[in-house]
Order: C-alpha cells, then structure tokens, then sequence
C-alpha cells in the first residue's frame, strides 16, 4: 500500500500541491501539515507514509520535520492551547496565565491534561502583541486574555 | 499622511477583490505592464525604497542584481514569517489587504521576469492563510494571476507556503531551504538568493511591506515616493506599538517619526499614569532604549545613530515596573529556543547566557556575573554563521549599557522585585 494511510481527499490535495513546485521534496512541509492535520500528530508510520508519497528517505522526513516546533511526535490532548508568554504578553499578565492553567487544570507547559482534554504549548509571539496577551486554541485565535476570559474560553473546548 | 498600506483596512470586506477593485485595486498591475520591466525597476530604484523585513536593504538595488543575473526561471519569495516578538506589522496587510500584496507581487514579477511566486507564510497565522488562498483564487479568476494576465503575454503562479514554528526560518537563505523541504538553517553568503537561491535559481526575498508599497511606487512614480518621510530612506512606515501604552496597535506614519510621536500621539502614552521606563523600538533582536532617548527618529539612518536599529519597527514600551532582568531573561529564553543549532557561538553562547540570566533573576547571581555576560556575549558579536547570533549578544549589551544597575542590584540582593 504505497499510499499508506492517507484519505483520498487528503492524497488528492498533496498531488495539487506537489505541481506547484518543482521537485517533489518542496511538497514536504505541506505533506506534514496535511498529515498532522488528518492524524494528530507524526507517528514513525505516519512519516513512513509521507516518504513514499513523495519518493523520499525516512531520514529525509525525519530529519526535517524534527526542525520544526510545530510538528508533532506524540498523541496530543484533544485541544492544544498555544499560548504566547514573549515579552509583549508577559507585560501583560501572560505568566499569571501559566499560572492558572497549573492551578485550574494541572496543566504543565509540554505536558496534557490527564483527561486527555488539553495540551499546553508556549509559544514565543503569534503577532498579536498589540491585544496581548494571547493564545491559539488549535487553529482559534484569542486575545485581549484576563484570567476570567481564559477560563470562559477553554470552558467551550470539551 | 493618506493611508496607503492600510488603506481601507476597516471595511470589514476589505480582503475581498470587488472590494479592492472599487477603491481602485489592480489599476496599477495594467499601468506597470505598459512599463518596461526595467523601467519599474528605475522607479523603485528612485524611490529609495528600503526593505522593510528589517535589514533595509534598498529594494532596487536588490532587484537590479536579481535581474543581472542571466538565469532562468526566476523566483519571487514574500517573506511572511513575521517571527520577531513584538511583531505585528504585515498581519493586517495579510489578513485584510491581501490583495495589496499580490498586486505588488504581480507587479514586481513582471518587472523581474519571474514566473513563480511564493509567499512563506507562519503557521502561527492560520486565518491569514485562508484568506490569502481565497485572495489568491480571486485573483486567478479575474486573470490576475496564472496565463496571459490580462490578456498579455504575461504569466504568474502564487502559492501559499506554510513554516511549521522556526523563527530562524524568517532569515532568508533559511527561508528558502525551509521552502525546499529542508531543516531551515541559513546558508553561506555569498552566494546571494539573488544568484543562487531557491532551487539554485536567482530569487528575490522581499518582505510583505516592502512589496505592499510597490503599487503605490508604481502609481505616484519614485520621485514623489522619495519625498515622503525622511529623504534617506523614505516612505510611508507601518510601526507596531505594545506594552504599557493605552492604545496599542500598527499605526502607518511617515518614515522617521519619532518614538516620542508613536508613544504618545499614536498610541495615546502610557497605561495608568505611570512613568515610561524603556522602549525596545524594532523587536527583540534591537538594542533597548532608555526613556530619555525617545526623541529619535524611528528609521533606517537614526536609529543606528541611537545606538538601536529600525528592525521590524516593534515598539515595545515598558512603563516604570518592570524588571530589566526579567525581560533580558525572557529574550534570551527565546533565543535559546530559536537558535538553529547550525554554529557554536549562537548555540552554547544562547545557552550560557539564559542560564546566568536565569540564575541573577532568582536571586542566585555571583559577583563577576556581569562580567562573564559581557565576556560571552563579545565572543559571540561577529562571529556567527547569520545574524540570529548577533541579535542575541546586541539585545544584551544594549540592556547592561543602559540598566547594569539593575542587574548589580539584582545580584547584590538588592532588588526590590523579590526574585522577578
Ligand atoms: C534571524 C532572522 C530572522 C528574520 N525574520 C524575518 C521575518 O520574519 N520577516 C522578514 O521579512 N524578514 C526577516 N528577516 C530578514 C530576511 O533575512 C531578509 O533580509 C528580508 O526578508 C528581505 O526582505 P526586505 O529586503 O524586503 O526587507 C530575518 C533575518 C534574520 C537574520
Ligand atoms: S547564528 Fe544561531 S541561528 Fe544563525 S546559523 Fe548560527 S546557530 Fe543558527
Ligand atoms: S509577544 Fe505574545 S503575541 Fe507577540
């Protein structure tokens, strides 16, 4: 099965994006995206499968997908927040925030919640310092976060 | 000053074609096709137009060597990774004129006989990307973009590319083997992008504001574009203010407005009546400045004068309370974390230095301790593989010339912020 795992819309979308570029490898960061997206996070067979797709060595998806902080090689919770504490959001109260989310959900920066509800990633800056502080709760944007409003948000992520 | 990045910016449909196309959009993709190439060229040249990723390098300087070059294809690259905290800036123009942005793409395509446009694109905007594939397609279909654009013998492709989290990949040798598919570590120089770039072919990086002002360039000719702002690196200037003032935001102003003008008459001064400690002007990679220097000129040419650098124009304002230590710690963190790992000095350097750093702000600092960050970080000025390295050692120094006190009080156990 050289097509491994991936859905046929999903297989469909990488060769789209394959014929924008003009070697296969170009597609690679895309094919991560997609499979991340359609599994969560990068599994050795998941990459295993994106090397075949696009006529690659292992090493060379590994190697490169281990570069990038946003890839993932571990089941992740549910929601993953991605919260900013760079310099403009911890002016703002960011820390109080790591705070909380000890406190409120024993919830460690890198680590899940035991229910499997949320993972925290800290992030440094998503460009919205001027309403910081802020976060990503997978791909959802938040700013202008109090204490209150954290809470009231993640309140929505079951 | 007429709005000319940001124009339109609060209609809430401003990122939608008609939209663009009412107010004037695209008028300037068929006046530049009835340019010669190196005629738009000459123009930006005129302009003085000064890139505004953050190393103002001029434009069309860059796109003559570009196009000296006799190999083919050719590829244009808008860097959008927008990665140095306190960076703000090319968001709205991402998010609500994306079509700004593809006309100044097309336009300097046409002029650099480039075929094949990519604009690499953070991760951490998901909304942008949405928006910029559905601008992109809008364009596609009014023939904008892809075969024979209006009817010319003129061909453009655009494609939205996504980082994955790597802040180095913002530099733009690592930006293109990132673009390949590769761990994105910078590459030596020379050769130049220019020359050798993407896929071995000559490719021209510009960031999204430096091409968001090429149909205006366009429009009103290099001469009058020259005359906005300050003379040596004119233009109009998005600056992004955060922290402690009471209306933070990107405000589009005349290059060489002062930080004074952009703190208090832009961004309405500082939040609950306090004092204004310090401003880091152009993100965390630029030398902090003390409040009473806040009269300089926010550009290419002052703020080297300053001792700092225009960078990417974040303007982080910090009022009375805050911690020096804190913040220099805070940044370090994040340039341990960002450094490639490809060169010594950047790699172990970044890493001593936060753990000292770490240590003084607990309360655990030695005497001789400023000595050593000062000893490290003249070992690491010059001597990296890209200027990540630089921008670490540069924030450093810039933060013990001005607020060694802090740290002496720190380490001597004076502090009054109890560890932070
Ligand atoms: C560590 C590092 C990070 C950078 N990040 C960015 C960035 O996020 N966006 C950007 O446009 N330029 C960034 N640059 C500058 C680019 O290398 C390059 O100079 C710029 O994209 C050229 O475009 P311009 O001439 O239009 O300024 C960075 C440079 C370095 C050394
Ligand atoms: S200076 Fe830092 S980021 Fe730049 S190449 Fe060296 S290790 Fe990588
Ligand atoms: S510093 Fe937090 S979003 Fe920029």
């Amino acid at each position: 099965m050289a097509r491994g795992m991936f859905s046929e819309t999903a297989i469909k979308e990488l060769e789209e994006i394959r014929r924008r570029y003009p070697d296969s490898r170009a597609a690679l960061l895309p094919a991560l995206h997609i499979a991340q997206r359609e599994f969560g996070w990068l599994s050795d067979d998941v990459m295993r499968s994106v090397a075949r797709l696009l006529n690659l060595t292992e090493a060379e998806v590994k190697g490169t997908a281990s570069f990038y902080s946003m890839f993932r090689f571990r089941p992740m919770g549910r929601h993953i927040i991605q919260l900013c504490t760079n310099v403009s959001c911890m002016l703002l109260g960011a820390e109080r925030l790591v705070d909380l989310l000890k406190d409120r959900y024993g919830l460690e920066p890198g680590g899940t919640t035991e229910d499997g509800r949320f993972s925290l990633v800290i992030m440094e800056c998503i460009g919205a310092c001027g309403t910081a502080p802020a976060m990503l709760v997978n791909s959802d944007f938040y700013d202008n976060l109090t204490e209150e409003r954290i809470v009231e948000i993640l309140e929505r992520y079951k | 000053m007429e709005r000319v990045l940001l124009k339109n910016i609060e209609n809430p449909n401003s990122a939608e074609i008609d939209e663009y196309l009412k107010a004037g959009g695209y008028r300037n993709v068929s006046k530049a096709f009835d340019m010669r190439p190196e005629d738009i060229i000459e123009e930006v040249k005129k302009s003085g137009l000064r890139g505004r990723g953050g190393a103002g390098f001029p434009t069309g300087m860059k796109w003559g060597f570009a196009i000296a070059d006799p190999k083919f294809p050719k590829y244009l690259i808008c860097n959008a990774d927008e990665g140095e905290p306190g960076t703000f800036k090319d968001r709205p123009i991402l998010e609500r004129n994306p079509h700004l942005l593809i006309e100044g793409m097309i336009i300097s395509a046409y002029a650099l006989k480039a075929e094949y446009g990519y604009i690499y694109l953070r991760a951490e905007y998901p909304k942008a990307k949405e928006i910029l594939d559905r601008a992109i397609r809008q364009a596609y279909e009014r023939n904008y973009l892809g075969e024979n654009i209006l009817g010319r013998d003129v061909r453009f492709h655009l494609t939205v590319h996504q980082g994955a989290g790597a802040y180095i990949c913002g530099e733009e040798t690592a930006l293109i083997d990132s673009l390949e598919g590769k761990r994105g570590q910078p590459r030596n120089k020379p050769p130049f992008p220019v020359n050798v770039g993407a896929w071995r072919m000559p490719t021209i990086v510009n960031n999204v504001e430096t091409l968001a002002n090429i149909p205006y360039i366009v429009e009103i000719g290099g001469e009058a574009y020259s005359k906005i702002g300050n003379p040596e690196c004119p233009g109009p200037k998005l600056y992004c203010v955060s922290g402690h003032v009471n209306r933070p935001g990107v405000y589009e102003l005349p290059m060489g407005t002062t930080l004074r003008e952009i703190i208090y008459t832009h961004a309405g001064g500082i939040r609950n009546d306090k004092e204004l400690k310090a401003v880091i002007p152009g993100g965390v990679s630029t030398p902090v400045l003390p409040a009473s220097m806040i009269d300089c000129r926010m550009d290419f040419v002052s703020m080297p004068k300053a001792g700092s650098m225009l960078g990417s124009a974040a303007v982080i304002v910090m009022d009375e309370t805050v911690c020096m230590v804190k913040v220099m710690h805070r940044i370090m963190k994040f340039f341990e974390h960002e450094s490639c790992g490809k060169c010594t000095p950047c790699r172990e350097g970044t890493g001593w230095l936060r753990r000292i750093l770490e240590s003084i702000e607990k309360g655990n600092g030695r005497p001789g301790d400023i000595e050593l960050l000062r000893d490290i970080s003249e070992d690491m000025m010059g001597k990296t593989f890209c200027p990540l390295g630089d921008g670490a050692a540069g924030a450093l120094r810039g933060m013990l010339k001005h607020f060694e006190y802090e740290f002496e009080e720190h380490i001597a156990g004076r502090s009054r912020c109890k560890g932070g």
